[in-house]
């Protein structure tokens, strides 16, 4: 294929893309999707957030996931960056931490596939019993 | 920080916590005063004279999360190891920015490293923030602007992740054609 190289390419890769993606039904709406934010202050970029964002959108991408993946700054638990929040649908939101690649695909596979809970969960938004 | 994108990356989470919608990246490589510039510049809220001062201090921050913000100092020391200097001029209501300068040719002038990745990065993961970053090598110039991709892009979103490969090809098409130095 031709590489892309200017805005022109892009329109023309977009419709393509288009053109698969009502194949593949619509499931735009941002419930439907997985949300995944990476925590990217100083303290994640350097322990290496950027690679493990990286991985995360090439592989739903991979995978057929539909997922959406954005950034946010520290939650404060720097020592265990990269730290990544995951939401699923229909489920409350968890954070990860320690995600490396390695961690980051057995993430996707066991939780985000399969709803399996894999260690690494930091508990910061439980919620007791009596309110 | 392993490379001068990682750098960018942070520092432009200033930016975008002190509410800036526009944020310019750009990247000034000049072969003849053997300088490499790079300028980060917003429309954010602004610093006060007195916290413009400070910043480079690392025990300075405005979280509340943590007590220490490095992403600044980091950056003026990798600045000032080559030779250079980094300047923060701010104003309150207006905006920020940052200008770092290296010596070009010096040994510890950072590579560039992955660019396109964070501002594509940047741009999917803040899709009302609009970014534009140009990249000049001996008057040679690159610009990418989120505007126009959004236009190109037309329904389909900035942060839909089968875009993001192709986004970051047509940076780095782009970037070798300008000869940018990595």
């Amino acid at each position: 294929m031709v590489k892309v190289k200017s805005l022109a390419d892009l329109k023309k890769i977009k419709s393509e893309l288009q053109s698969k993606m009502e194949l593949r039904e619509k499931s735009e709406n941002p419930e439907k999707s997985v949300q995944v934010k990476v925590a990217m202050a100083t303290c994640g970029i350097a322990s290496g957030a950027k690679q493990v964002m990286d991985f995360l959108i090439e592989e739903f991408e991979k995978r057929g996931i539909e997922a959406i993946v954005t950034q946010t700054g520290c939650m404060g638990y720097c020592y265990a960056e990269p730290t990544i929040e995951v939401t699923v649908p229909g489920k409350d939101p968890l954070v990860f931490g320690y995600v490396n690649i390695k961690k980051a695909d057995e993430i996707i596979e066991k939780y985000i596939k399969n709803g399996e809970l894999v260690e690494g969960i930091i508990p910061v938004n439980y919620e007791t019993i009596e309110k | 920080m392993k490379d001068l994108s990682l750098h960018i990356l942070d520092i432009v989470q200033n930016s975008i916590t002190a509410n800036a919608s526009f944020i310019e990246i750009s990247i000034e490589e000049s072969h003849k005063a053997n300088k490499y510039i790079l300028k980060i510049k917003d429309n954010g809220k602004g610093m006060s004279p007195e916290m413009a001062e400070k910043v480079t201090d690392p025990y300075v921050t405005s979280r509340t999360t943590r007590k220490v913000g490095l992403g600044l100092p980091l950056l003026k020391m990798n600045a000032e190891r080559t030779g250079g200097q980094l300047e923060i001029i701010s104003e309150e209501g207006k905006g920020t920015e940052v200008v770092a300068v290296f010596i070009l040719n010096n040994i510890d002038r950072l590579p560039l490293g992955d660019i396109a990745g964070t501002i594509v990065l940047l741009a999917s993961a803040n899709p009302t923030i609009e970014f534009v970053y140009s990249h000049i090598v001996d008057g040679e110039r690159y610009i990418f602007d989120t505007r126009e991709v959004k236009e190109a892009l037309n329904e389909v979103s900035i942060n839909d992740i089968h875009i993001f490969k192709y986004l970051k090809e047509m940076i780095n098409e782009n970037l070798d054609e300008i000869k940018a130095t990595k």
